[in-house]
């Protein structure tokens, strides 16, 4: 049994109601954790003043420089004691999960049962970087905690100007929409930056996210440095009895205005059968015995509307690998960006083309790591330097795929028109 | 006696394969289409024939060891042993068994795990830390998430949105929370209190000028100690200032307010990813339960539920219906501070004669 609760008239606030109650969960930890006892009257008191009240600090593991998110109580008396004693301490662990966060439970409750020990006894599934957060740790258990995680086989994640944990979605495990092996993909380029991610010396952070196609279920293109996003280069995959049963069950009036007309590069056409075009690029999907689903997959961007309009009537094709973009970031400092892209495919599907993309992501944190100033993602580098000097500086090819549209402004030399256009014949025809 | 220090085996990202459903690993890479039986449940059915439902349920993802043991009990007894979250905090049970999807239901719903989240329903809200643990929050995350999601718990266990509906919420201008069709985001609104005794040792002042957006941040000194000073007419009251330098306390219990943003899209379907923008700001930060928060989010939701149309993302509702409109249906008002002047803001302006009447 813990000591008595404090009054906590705020957090009783937040039991009422049909969603799980966080705050149910912490006063079951404190009826037998003095700690916890703390950690409810810690944040009855923000809630009633309306502030934050932890400090960061220095707290880590032999051997790594981060992924322990240190805090320290400000609620101090006139003595400089703290008032929530039990509580003075509160770190949180970062530890990275398998790709895709797939458990079993055996898995799940020796975490439970570490942190139970050790810990508060609170554990976020997962935090916004993709970690599983042990939250609530004092210093001194820190170390024994970890140890028993690392036992276990699972690794510190990453936090401060360091590549960090990264997320994969479910992909190829339950998503017939997948386009390369997203926790392969996962897996082989993070544990290549271990020693960048366990010893913070980036300029800033920089973060790997892996969607399996342009879904982006993983919100790559805004939140990665580098996003790996899946797409493939070979017409679609269509199934005619699966296309024929989603037209009998949703009918033409669906088809026109969920499908045809939502298609943001007007590729798709609604055709007799005996219309529908003969060659290289077209794909078709009946829709009964007299009409089908044309597609010009030249005009395809690959968007997937159709497709999860249409599941399994088309699917993509197979031909399969990724499409990369670089710079995705949130607000601060310049505003949000988005990644842009800077490979419009890259073969994902022998382990010598995991090997090239493992290579690509070396070169850019080498770039990055070089020529960022501190505290400057990525993204704000290229807008700093220009894309045109971001990839001459990793060695990629101009690709027109990569601009929304060509300059708007004549405020730039070409002098050297000519022999950029001479090295760009002399390359294709090389190649 | 201490014992010999033990070092990390740096083991990094584990093999998922020991982790995952045995139907997920034999099926890996060969699915072939899903449908959804019910909310909650995706049936997906694979090109060998196999099939696996799983079914969705929300948690509050800040979870203590009770409630996942709860959730694993329900694992041993349904899912073959096997769960997977996903990126908003839902859970996963995948059943290789079609007759165990009503009686894991049953289950989950008995010890208050709502099932739900799936296709054009609002999953659970992507959250930060807040005040429960972040050293820089002005709000806390969990709370006005649950407050939130027990809002909107029907729109959770239901499908009757035009398309998937994705909220966000984030505890200062970082925005953590990350870009959603909604999102509730602190926004400051005083400059921040300087305590100049303390500056000098905490700080190291040229990264703090340096991570300011608009230069208004210089070196000073002030009652004879090297400080800093804010010129309060440049300054936008981002914060930026305050993890690097505590002692510029931005966060204020009184003028800390919450802003609203729509139409962020992550995915690229249809038209490109969106980031979002700014439709409201100035809400109270009204702990325990933000009832200004939850009115403006709730008129947005209702809005958009009755006016988008089929697979319409409230950022498609938008492009279609246009800004005043939309401003018109949420009953919200359009201000000045909406009108964009950061840099590139004249690509955000109207450069046509395009107008709906």
């Amino acid at each position: 049994m813990a000591k008595q609760l404090h009054p906590t008239p705020n957090l009783d606030e937040l039991e009422k109601g049909p969603w799980p109650s966080f705050v149910t969960g912490l006063k079951r930890l404190a009826k037998d954790k003095d700690y916890m006892v703390d950690v409810l009257g810690h944040l009855e008191h923000s809630y009633k003043t309306r502030k934050g009240y932890w400090k960061g600090g220095t707290v880590g593991v032999i051997g790594y420089g981060g992924g322990v998110i240190p805090r320290f109580t400000e609620i101090k008396n006139e003595k400089g004691e703290a008032v929530f004693k039990d509580a003075a301490e509160f770190h949180t662990i970062r530890i990275m999960p398998p790709p895709g966060m797939h458990y079993d439970t055996g898995t799940l409750r020796k975490f439970c049962d570490i942190w139970d020990q050790y810990g508060s006894g609170l554990i976020a599934l997962h935090g916004q970087s993709g970690d599983i957060m042990l939250q609530g740790c004092t210093s001194e258990n820190v170390q024994p905690a970890f140890d028993a995680i690392n036992e276990m086989g699972f690794d510190m994640g990453g936090a401060g100007p360091a590549v960090r944990t990264s997320m994969s979605c479910v992909g190829a495990a339950r998503c017939e929409q997948s386009c390369y092996d997203e926790a392969k993909a996962h897996k082989m380029v993070v544990n290549t930056f271990l020693d960048d991610i366990h010893r913070p010396a980036l300029p800033y952070k920089f973060k790997f996210k892996f969607s399996g196609c342009g879904n982006d279920c993983m919100n790559a293109i805004h939140r990665a440095d580098m996003a790996v996003i899946g797409t493939w280069r070979d017409n679609m995959r269509t199934d005619d009895e699966l296309g024929k049963k989603w037209f009998a069950k949703h009918g033409m009036n669906e088809l026109v205005n969920d499908v045809v007309s939502r298609c943001p590069t007007k590729a798709l056409q609604i055709k007799d059968a005996k219309d529908v075009r003969k060659g290289g690029d077209i794909s078709s999907v009946a829709l009964d015995d007299t009409q089908c689903l044309e597609i010009d997959n030249k005009d395809c961007v690959r968007c997937m509307h159709c497709i999860n309009v249409m599941t399994g009537a088309l699917a993509p094709g197979k031909d399969k690998g990724a499409s990369i973009l670089i710079g995705g970031k949130s607000h601060l400092k310049i505003g949000s960006l988005m990644g842009t892209l800077v490979v419009p495919f890259m073969k994902l599907e022998k382990d010598e083309d995991y090997q090239q993309l493992v290579e690509l992501a070396q070169t850019i944190i080498d770039f990055f790591a070089e020529n960022a100033l501190e505290h400057e993602r990525t993204g704000e580098m290229i807008e700093r330097i220009g894309l045109v000097n971001f990839l001459e500086g990793i060695g990629l090819d101009i690709d027109a795929n990569m601009v929304t549209n060509p300059r708007m402004n004549p405020y730039v030399n070409t002098g050297d028109w000519d022999e950029e256009v001479a090295k760009i014949k002399a390359k294709k025809a090389a190649a | 006696m201490a014992q010999a220090q033990r070092r990390a085996v740096e083991c990094g990202v584990p093999d998922p394969a020991p982790f995952m459903h045995p139907s997920l690993l034999k099926n890996k890479g060969n699915w072939k289409y899903h449908d959804r039986p019910r909310p909650g449940v995706l049936h997906h059915v694979s090109h060998s024939g196999d099939q696996v439902w799983s079914v969705r349920a929300g948690t509050q993802r800040q979870m203590d060891t009770y409630t996942i043991r709860t959730l694993c009990d329900i694992a041993d007894k349904f899912g073959e042993g096997f769960v997977r979250f996903t990126i908003r905090s839902n859970i996963e049970y995948i059943l290789a068994d079609q007759k165990k999807v009503d009686p894991l239901i049953a289950e989950l719903e008995k010890h208050g795990f709502p099932v739900g989240g799936t296709g054009n329903s609002m999953s659970m809200v992507a959250h930060t830390q807040g005040w429960l643990h972040c050293d820089i929050p002005g709000t806390d995350a969990s709370g006005v998430v649950k407050s939130m999601m027990d809002e909107l718990y029907h729109e959770f266990k239901n499908e009757e949105m035009p398309n998937r509906l994705h909220l966000s919420t984030s505890c200062c201008e970082i925005n953590c929370g990350g870009q959603a069709d909604i999102a509730v985001i602190i926004q400051h609104t005083k400059p921040p209190k300087i305590n100049h005794d303390l500056v000098a040792n905490v700080c190291e002042r040229p990264a703090v000028v340096a991570r300011c957006p608009v230069a208004a941040i210089r070196p000073a000194l002030v009652n004879g100690k090297p400080s800093l000073e804010v010129d309060e007419k440049k300054c936008i009251c981002c914060g930026a200032c305050y993890p690097p330098c505590p002692p510029m306390q931005i966060n204020d219990p009184e003028h800390s307010k919450l802003a609203i943003w729509v139409g962020g899209k992550n995915a690229n379907a249809r038209g490109k990813p969106q980031i979002m923008k700014m439709v409201a700001s100035g809400l109270p930060n009204n702990a325990p339960r933000w009832p200004e928060v939850n009115k403006v989010v709730g008129d947005i939701i209702k809005a958009y539920k009755a006016d988008a149309r089929p697979w319409e993302r409230l950022s498609d509702w938008i492009d279609r219906i246009g800004w005043p409109r939309f401003f018109e249906k949420t009953g919200l008002t359009f201000t000045k501070y909406l009108i964009d002047d950061w840099r590139g803001s004249r690509a955000n302006l109207n450069a046509s004669a395009h107008v709906r009447f």
